[in-house]
Formats: C-alpha cells, sequence, structure tokens
C-alpha cells in the first residue's frame, strides 16, 4: 500500500502543475499584470510609476511564461508563473496581493467552514441513511413513490430558496435565531443552528434517493434471498446485512468530500454572514487578488487528491478484498 | 448569559426527571438552541447588548487598508476617520460643506513666498507667487489610544520595538501584547504622516498629484526609489518642503498657489502617524501574523478600532485618552427643529462602542434592521416599496409599516455626478464642430434621465444640469442653474426638451432619421458597457431605447472593468458611463475633469472624455486660484456655459441617498463628505432595548406543531413496519 500511496502522491504533482498553469493561463487571459496593480492602486491619480513600484513589490514585473531576456532554464524560471507557483508545492501560500498571509487567513477561516459543514455532514448521513432506509422497507409501497417523488421535488428546488425561506421563516417570522452572522467559541452554535439546518434538508432528496438506490441494490442480491430464507426479520436483514454492505459506497463517497469540508460553501457563508474559506474565495475573484485565487484552487485540488486517495485506502478497510499495489 | 440560565437549567432538571432519556435530550436541544439568547431568541448581538451605548450597523464592502496613507476608498474611510484626526474637519450641522478645525488649535495661516522665500504682501497678485506655505498649529495635550507600540517599560526604552520570533510566538492578534502605552501628539507626527507619503513602498493613491504641489515631495519619492535599504523608519530623511517649527507646530510648502489644499488636510491621508507604528510593525514576524498597518490602525481619535475582522465585524471602541470634544452649537436653518441641536455643547463621543457586522446579502441585512439589530440602515431596490411611498405631489415618506415602527428617513444629495461621456477624440461623437456637437446634444436631450432615475433608482437622483451637484459653490437655484440646451424652464420647473427639438438637432447635424446624409448609411454608435448580466441587462435595453428615438442604432460593446479602463486610457471607446464622487467640496473638483491637460490619452488623469477647449482651460487656472465670490461665481458660469454647449458629457445624474435609522438613534445627519460621524450620535438605550423585547418575541408553537406532524408521518409508517413484522412472522 505504501507503493501506491507514493505513486499516487507522485500522480499529484503533474496534475498540480496542470491546474496551477490553467488556473495562471485563465486569470491572466482576463487581467494583465498592470491591470491588476491599477485595480489594487485605485482610479484615481495613480501614476505609471506607482503601478510599476507595485508591480515589483509583487512579483508582477517579470514576463508571464517565457522569459526571452534569460538565458537557458532561467527563462523558465524567471517568470511570475514559476516564481508565484514553486512554493505552492511546500504550501507556502505567501501573501495575498493585498499583502495578508494566505497562510495565516487559511488557518483562521476554515474553522467557521468546519462548524457548518462536519454537523452538516454527519446529521445529513443520519437523517438520509434512515429515510432511505425507511424508503427502501417499504418498497414499492404509496410510501416509497411519495418519498421519491418527494425527494425530487426537494431536489428540484434551488438553493437559495432553502435559505432565504429559512431565513424568512424561522429567523424572521417566527424569530427563533437570529437570521445571520456568527460569533466564536460556544456562542457560534445559535448562528450555526439555521444554516445548519438549512444545509441538511436541501440534502435531504438527492441523498435519500441516492442511498434509496444503493439500499435497493442491495436487497435484490443473493445474500439477502438467502438471509431471508433463514427466516431472519426484515429489520435484521436491514440493519445487519443491507446497510451494511450499502455503507460501504456511502462511506467512501463520504470520504472522498472529507477533505473538501474545509473550504466551505459559497452561498451559505454570504448569506448567513460565516466568515469561512468559501467567501474567502469568492471575495479574492471578485478583487481579482490573484495570489489567494491561486492558492485556494492550488489547496483545493489538493484536497481533492487527498480524499481519492483516502477513499481507495477506505476501500481496503471495508472491503478485505480490495488491496492496493 | 444569566438570564439564559434561569430559562434553561429548570427545564433540563424537570425533564430529566419526568421524561426520561428521551425529554432529557428535547431538553439538551432546548438548551443550545436558548444559550445566550434570552428573551430574544434571534439577537445576534446577546442579550445584555441592547442596553448599552452600542452601535450596531453593518457594511457590505471590507474595508482593505487601515493604513492612512493607503485608505482610499468610502468603506476604509467609514473607519478611520473615527480613530485618525487630520488637523481639519467638515462641520457636522453646516451646509454647505464647512471646514474647522480638528486636531489644529486653528485654521492654517496661508503664507505667500517669493521664489527666493521671502514673504509677500497680502493681496499680491497669484502669478507673483511662487510658493504658499501653510502653518499648523496643533492642540496640545492630544493624546494616542493606547498602543503596544508606544508601550515603555521603567527605563523609558521601548518595550515592543526589538521584538525577536520567540516573543512573537503566543502572538496573533495585537490584543496578545500584554501592554500598551500611549504619548502626546507633536507636529512632528504631521510631518512623519507626509514623507510616508511619498514613499513608494507605502502606495499611497495620491502621492502623483502631491508631488504636483508640494516642495520636495517628488525628490523624496524618487530619494527612496533609487536608494537601497531605505528603512521604513523616515525620522532620518527630510522633505524640504514639510517641516516641524515646534512641538505644536508644522509647515508645509506648496510650488506655487493651490487654494484647494486646504481641503486635504481635512483627509486622513494627512492624519498624524507616531513613527513607533512603523517601527513596531515593521519588525520580522509581524508581517507573517498580519500584525500590519493595514490592518491596525493608531490614532487620536475619539476611537479606536478593537477588533478587526472584516469578514466577520469591526469593532470601534471609544479611546480612553481622548480628550473629549463639544458637540456643535450651531447649524444650518432647520438642524434646532429636527432636533440636532439637542446636544449642543455637550462632550462628545455619546456612543461607547460601535459594532459593524459584515452582511454582503441585503435580506438578512433589511430583516435585522427591521428586528431593531441595526441602527441604521440604506434601502436596497428589493426593500424600496417596503420602506418608501411617493405622496401624490412627489413628496418622499415612508410607508405605515416603518411609521409605525417610528423609523425614521433622512436624505441627502451627493456630491457625485453619474455621467455619459463621449470620447472626444472619436471621429463621430467627439471633435469640436457644429456638426458633432449638435450629435451630443441631441443625444443628451434624447436620453431621459428622469426616466432613469424612475426606473433604476426608485426616485432616488436629480438630474444633472452640469458637472457640479447641488451644494457645491457656483450652481445656481432656478433658471439661472439649467442646462438650456437640454432643459426649458416652465412653471417654475425644469423640462426636459421635446423629442422633437432633438431630432431637429439631428437633422441639422446632418443625421436626419439616423441616416449619415454624407454616405447615406444608418449611423451606428458605441456604448462601452462594463458587464452586460442580468441586472445591466435592462439599463442597457433602456439605453438603447433612447437612443432609437433618434433612429440612432447603439452596438453595447460588453466588456470587464479592467478592459473598460485599458479602453479609456488608449481612448478607444466612444461613449460610455462613469461617476465622480467628490474627494473636497470645491467646484474645482468636479470642473477638473473637463481640464484638458487632465486628458486621460494624455496623462491618464480623470478627464476621461478627452475634453479640450482652451477657452474652458484659461478660466479652469483662473477659478481654481480665487476664493469663493462673485468672480469665481462669473467664471464659473462661463466655464458652465461652455460645457453646456459642447456637451462632453450627456450629464446624468446625482444621487440622493437615503438613510433609515430607528428612533432610539439621535443626531443622525446625512453627510456625504466627511466619514467622522460615529461620535455625534447617540442612543437611547432604554428605547432600543424595549422596542427589540416588543418586537421579537420568539414564536414556539410552530416547533410543537411541526413535532404532531412529524409524528403523524411517522405513525403509519411506524404501523406498516410493525404489521409487516408481524405477517412475516406467521
Amino acid at each position: 500500500m505504501i507503493a501506491y500511496i507514493i505513486r499516487r502522491v507522485l500522480y499529484a504533482i503533474p496534475i498540480l502543475i496542470g491546474v496551477n498553469l490553467l488556473t495562471f493561463m485563465l486569470f491572466f487571459v482576463v487581467n494583465s499584470p498592470e491591470e491588476v496593480a491599477r485595480l489594487h492602486l485605485g482610479d484615481r491619480y495613480t501614476t505609471q510609476e506607482q503601478v510599476e513600484a507595485w508591480k515589483q513589490e509583487h512579483g508582477y514585473d517579470k514576463p508571464l511564461l517565457y522569459n526571452p531576456d534569460s538565458a537557458g532554464l532561467d527563462s523558465l524560471t524567471d517568470t511570475i508563473f514559476y516564481t508565484k507557483s514553486v512554493r505552492l508545492f511546500v504550501f507556502d501560500f505567501g501573501n495575498s496581493d493585498s499583502g495578508r498571509n494566505i497562510g495565516h487567513d487559511i488557518r483562521q477561516r476554515m474553522w467557521p467552514s468546519l462548524a457548518i459543514a462536519v454537523p452538516t455532514l454527519l446529521l445529513g448521513l443520519l437523517l438520509n441513511t434512515t429515510l432511505a432506509l425507511m424508503l427502501a422497507f417499504f418498497r414499492a409501497s404509496y410510501l416509497d413513490v411519495g418519498g421519491v417523488v418527494l425527494c425530487v421535488i426537494l431536489m428540484s428546488i434551488s438553493s437559495l430558496f432553502y435559505i432565504i425561506g429559512g431565513q424568512y421563516l424561522v429567523g424572521k417570522l417566527l424569530q427563533l435565531v437570529p437570521i445571520s452572522g456568527y460569533d466564536t467559541g460556544f456562542e457560534a452554535v445559535k448562528f450555526l443552528i439555521l444554516p445548519v439546518i438549512i444545509s441538511v434538508i436541501y440534502g435531504i432528496g438527492s441523498g435519500t434517493r441516492w442511498y434509496r438506490t444503493l439500499f435497493l441494490e442491495e436487497i435484490s442480491k443473493d445474500y439477502v434471498r438467502t438471509a431471508r430464507a433463514k427466516g431472519l426479520s426484515e429489520q435484521w436483514v436491514l440493519f445487519r446485512h443491507v446497510l451494511r454492505n450499502a455503507l460501504i459506497p456511502i462511506l467512501t463517497g463520504v470520504v472522498v468530500i472529507l477533505p473538501l469540508l474545509f473550504m466551505g460553501s459559497l452561498i451559505t457563508e454570504s448569506f448567513f454572514g460565516i466568515p469561512g474559506l468559501g467567501s474567502y474565495t469568492i471575495d479574492a475573484i471578485q478583487r481579482q487578488d490573484f495570489s489567494i485565487v491561486r492558492a485556494m484552487v492550488f489547496l483545493g485540488t489538493a484536497l481533492y487528491i487527498l480524499g481519492l486517495l483516502l477513499t481507495d485506502i477506505s476501500y481496503t478497510l471495508a472491503d478485505p478484498r480490495i488491496r492496493l499495489r | 448569559m444569566a438570564e439564559s440560565h434561569f430559562i434553561t437549567i429548570p427545564i433540563l432538571v424537570r425533564c430529566t426527571r419526568c421524561c426520561g432519556l428521551s425529554c432529557r435530550w428535547g431538553a439538551i436541544a432546548l438548551l443550545v438552541l436558548l444559550t445566550g439568547c434570552g428573551d430574544s431568541w434571534n439577537n445576534p448581538h446577546g442579550e445584555e447588548s441592547a442596553s448599552e451605548a452600542v452601535l450596531y450597523a453593518s457594511f457590505s464592502d471590507r474595508p482593505q487598508f487601515m493604513d492612512p496613507a493607503r485608505s482610499y476608498t468610502s468603506t476604509s474611510y467609514s473607519f478611520i476617520q473615527q480613530i485618525y484626526e487630520p488637523p481639519l474637519a467638515y462641520h457636522y450641522l453646516k451646509r454647505p460643506y464647512e471646514l474647522k478645525p480638528l486636531s489644529a488649535v486653528r485654521m492654517p495661516e496661508v503664507h505667500y513666498l517669493d521664489e527666493y522665500g521671502n514673504e509677500l504682501p497680502p493681496g499680491v497678485p497669484m502669478e507673483q507667487v511662487a510658493y504658499t506655505e501653510y502653518r499648523v498649529e496643533i492642540r496640545p495635550g492630544i493624546r494616542y489610544q493606547p498602543h503596544p507600540a508606544l508601550a515603555r517599560r521603567e527605563d523609558g526604552s521601548y518595550r515592543y520595538h526589538g521584538l525577536t520570533e520567540a516573543d512573537l510566538e503566543p502572538v496573533n492578534v495585537l490584543a496578545d501584547f500584554p501592554h500598551t502605552g500611549s504619548r502626546e501628539l507633536v507636529a512632528e507626527d504631521f510631518v512623519y504622516q507626509i514623507k510616508r507619503l511619498a514613499d513608494p513602498r507605502r502606495h499611497c493613491p495620491i502621492a502623483g498629484i502631491i508631488a504636483e504641489y508640494i516642495e520636495g515631495f517628488a525628490e523624496f519619492q524618487a530619494y527612496i526609489q533609487n536608494t537601497e535599504d531605505v528603512p521604513m523608519d523616515l525620522r532620518g530623511l527630510s522633505m524640504s518642503g514639510v517641516e516641524s517649527l515646534s512641538r505644536y507646530s508644522y509647515r508645509v510648502r506648496l510650488k506655487g498657489t493651490y487654494p484647494q489644499f486646504i481641503y486635504w488636510l481635512a483627509m486622513p491621508f494627512f492624519a498624524p502617524m507616531p513613527w513607533e507604528a512603523d517601527v513596531f510593525h515593521e519588525q520580522p514576524g509581524m508581517a507573517q501574523r498580519n500584525l500590519t498597518l493595514h490592518w491596525y490602525a493608531i490614532g487620536t481619535g475619539p476611537y479606536m478600532l478593537t477588533e478587526n475582522n472584516p469578514n466577520l465585524r469591526m469593532v470601534l471602541e471609544r479611546n480612553p485618552n481622548f480628550r473629549g470634544e463639544p458637540y456643535p452649537g450651531e447649524g444650518e436653518p432647520g438642524d434646532a427643529e429636527a432636533g440636532f441641536l439637542t446636544d449642543a455643547d455637550r462632550t462628545m463621543p455619546f456612543i461607547d462602542r460601535a459594532v459593524f457586522s459584515l452582511e454582503k446579502e441585503s435580506i438578512p441585512r433589511w430583516s435585522k434592521f427591521l428586528q431593531g439589530y441595526y441602527d441604521l440602515s440604506g434601502i436596497g431596490s428589493d426593500s424600496f416599496d417596503q420602506a418608501i411611498e411617493y405622496g401624490g405631489g412627489g413628496e418622499v415618506g415612508l410607508t405605515d409599516e416603518m411609521e409605525a415602527k417610528g423609523i425614521v428617513l433622512r436624505t441627502a444629495v451627493d456630491l457625485t455626478v453619474f455621467y455619459m461621456g463621449f470620447n472626444m477624440l472619436d471621429p463621430v461623437v467627439g471633435g469640436y464642430g457644429e456638426r458633432s456637437r449638435l450629435l451630443r446634444r441631441a443625444i443628451s436631450i434624447a436620453v431621459d434621465y428622469e426616466e432613469n432615475i424612475s426606473i433604476f433608482t426608485n426616485g432616488r437622483g436629480i438630474p444633472a444640469q452640469g458637472p457640479l451637484p447641488p451644494q457645491i459653490f457656483g450652481v445656481r437655484e432656478g433658471e439661472a442653474g439649467i442646462n438650456p440646451y437640454v432643459y426649458r424652464w416652465e412653471n417654475g420647473q425644469a423640462v426636459r426638451r421635446n423629442i422633437e427639438e432633438a431630432r431637429d438637432l439631428m437633422r441639422q447635424a446632418g443625421y436626419q432619421n439616423g441616416i449619415d446624409q454624407e454616405t447615406g448609411k444608418p449611423l451606428v454608435l458605441y456604448f462601452e458597457a462594463v458587464g452586460a448580466g442580468p441586472d445591466a441587462k435592462a439599463s442597457l435595453n433602456w439605453l438603447r431605447k433612447q437612443f432609437a428615438k433618434l433612429d440612432i442604432q447603439l452596438v453595447i460593446r460588453a466588456t470587464d472593468y479592467n478592459r473598460f479602463r485599458a479602453k479609456m486610457r488608449k481612448g478607444t471607446g466612444q461613449i460610455f458611463q462613469w461617476g465622480w464622487h467628490a474627494d473636497y467640496p470645491d467646484p474645482e473638483n468636479f470642473l477638473f475633469l473637463l481640464y484638458g491637460p487632465n486628458a486621460q490619452v494624455d496623462t491618464n488623469g480623470p478627464n476621461s472624455a478627452n475634453y479640450k477647449n482652451p477657452e474652458y482651460d484659461a478660466l479652469f487656472s483662473q477659478m481654481k486660484n480665487i476664493p469663493n465670490g462673485e468672480r469665481r461665481q462669473q467664471i464659473i458660469d462661463q466655464m458652465l456655459e461652455i460645457l453646456r454647449r459642447d456637451a462632453p458629457w450627456s450629464w446624468g445624474f446625482h444621487p440622493v441617498s437615503y438613510i433609515l435609522s430607528h428612533q432610539w438613534v439621535h443626531n443622525n445627519k446625512p453627510t456625504t463628505m466627511s466619514y467622522n460621524t460615529l461620535k455625534y450620535r447617540r442612543i437611547d438605550t432604554g428605547m432600543r432595548g424595549a422596542a427589540i423585547r416588543e418586537w421579537n418575541q420568539p414564536t414556539v408553537w410552530p416547533i410543537w406543531a411541526g413535532l404532531v406532524v412529524l409524528a403523524f408521518l411517522i405513525l403509519p409508517a411506524l404501523i406498516g413496519f410493525l404489521r409487516r413484522e408481524r405477517e412475516r412472522g406467521r
């Protein structure tokens, strides 16, 4: 397994370089370093000297990808792309274009994102599994059909509707929790209740349908028929046999998103005023802060690769027949 | 918090006795729900907050820089102007805006000098003046806020000026430094700050224009630019035009004359900065922890920034070292009736703390204002109809719902102009010949800004008659103030000229029915639009419709803001929209937007239309150097007549701000020029607490109803489950 992990890590390097290159190209196709400098310095009274000084200070005074004035390898390394990218591979994100330390900001802002993502994941997993088991138990009944229709309806509604509707109903009409905001420590709980509930409800439709499909697939397998033939109760069959085997794809699906929980939710954080990493990224895009955009895309890619690797490993733990070589 | 424990703990105890395990979990859930909430469960600030002298407000754009050398946005200004004190400030109540001393003892003395530095007698012609010297005397006894940069040991040495990485190990925010100190403000701090403005490493956004006026400023910039290892502490360097004369006075010497410099002295750029702050923040390891002057302010003003988390909230607290300042005793007519003089001569500030929370979305922001959790609010377009209604005569008023809550509406015309510009370098719409001039005038009549204001800003604006907004010197009232090329004066008001008159101008220009009489081809014009998303689409369609009145085909060239600015710099755009907000309330700050030497193509200046009229430029040079008075008014009249005739802009409109506040907020006079308004405001905390309690009683029954419904849903499933199990058992 160690060899497999090392090989996957090595595979990750060209992927990270490729994603980084793509981000770089997309960003600078739209913006030149000069325009970025002018955006940061402001519209009024900005002189060319100020623009040049800003570019020099922030490392934007070099050619983008290829430096014709340098010889040999320097023609590739004495460029904005290389100087801005190489430190990423040791997770040194450097400073944002406005001068703040990105690593420091990420460490601060990942906690609010996690504060929403973790309870949402756990509650959602529990609720969706329960509902899916129930639908699987009553398969082909009115309850099942009704449940599936309800799931499709829930899936078809925009997340914005849930958020705005939830804020209106729970925060404004019933006045049970604050409409938006955040705080540190235990005080954060009252601000998290509504976004977590809304996120869980939003995920019920797709989660329950998916899990129901997994359960139904398991239910039709031979070992289930055998278990029933042995006279086991349906309850026992479902909870001891079906659930256990269906959990493998469920858990592997969860493991792949585990690292990405850090990255936060863009819309939820924005509407609820949660200072997480989702809003950090969108703010950076709006301010055209390439350093943050690049760092967050890199981090997201790296975490996704990590998630896939963890998924593979979790297969071996969930199913002893699987070996990673 | 204490109150919330009384509520929740008995519930927990009772339930565990009578209901067993399931009730215990229910009680725990309730405990979680209720903790910290007290009477109003939805209070985002905590229960005690309503009774404290705290102002709660929101912001939607994060402030980027707290360093007064770099900061130049209204969002940043709304914070740093509570902290930093330049020598002058605008009178809170008087209109038109009037300067008054702030950290200065009196208004600066102005001395005119010849080329040898000899003082010239008063009244000397401006052409003879080689230098103008402003001498500023500051108030003794002003002290900085408590700050670790100023903390000293018993022996007088600075406690935190030689920090090592090990010292910084436990530090993440400024509050982690256990010791703070203060010292008296001295004139050298103002001198030091002006040197900082010249330091290219500080990226002062107006350094370029300052260098044109302050003697020695450009040389100072060049020296730092061309010298290696210049320390960030600039005390060792001198700037010839700026000098400390004594502990409490300093002078700034300008090249030639520039009367508008007096307004600069009210901008945060010219607020004092102690050298210790630079030494402290530039130490190794500080930037890695984001402990920079961009993030942490140090001032002498009424408030200090105690929490700077622009992703969540910004907290200003009363500066314990603030000297106190009397509330103004006089204002403009009507201020006394409006209650703005109730606190006359009382010592400010009145508020202990101000909490500004980030609210990016308008819906939660508006809802929390209506719940009383924000004391002030603007009005978004989606909530406009809920808040505002117009009377039969067009007068603005609040809806019954707002009136019932005691909400107060204040309006003020912004010192801003949004205009549609014509690139004067363009061969079709530009140029100074009669043909293009008539075309521009025809378009100016056709583009109906009254309609635009009504549709896109809910009536919050007034059509512009020229570049000058109301309340700026030079604007005339009534018929004398209208643009006669676009409006007629009828029944005591300006009325836009008929579209037939515009069509007639088109005919005179050789574009009858939108056909170029010279080429026989339809007239096609190009509009440079920033963004073409759903929001912009409606206004762009509207604009097309306006041009279509003259049978002109308008092609929208949508782009992003960066590309748009690049087009403007290169002069390749044809028709565009832009805006300008005043730096200072002087006509020069608007009329220079059309001054030839400021043409954007030539100098990247603010003249984006690249308008160049020698007659106008000559008048501008005269106007900018003379004080407000009849002579200046006459020159401005001439300048406005030239501009209206040439029509390099279709004059657009001046936006009007609508500010809502709750009845418990006092002294909330709208001001669009200065931002240091927090110290004037007063909160009636008793009234706020009562209102919040009344307006925010939680409604619990739907929870129980929901649980009952859920039980009814689960019950058939449970019965079905049991029945199936029984059937299998048989």
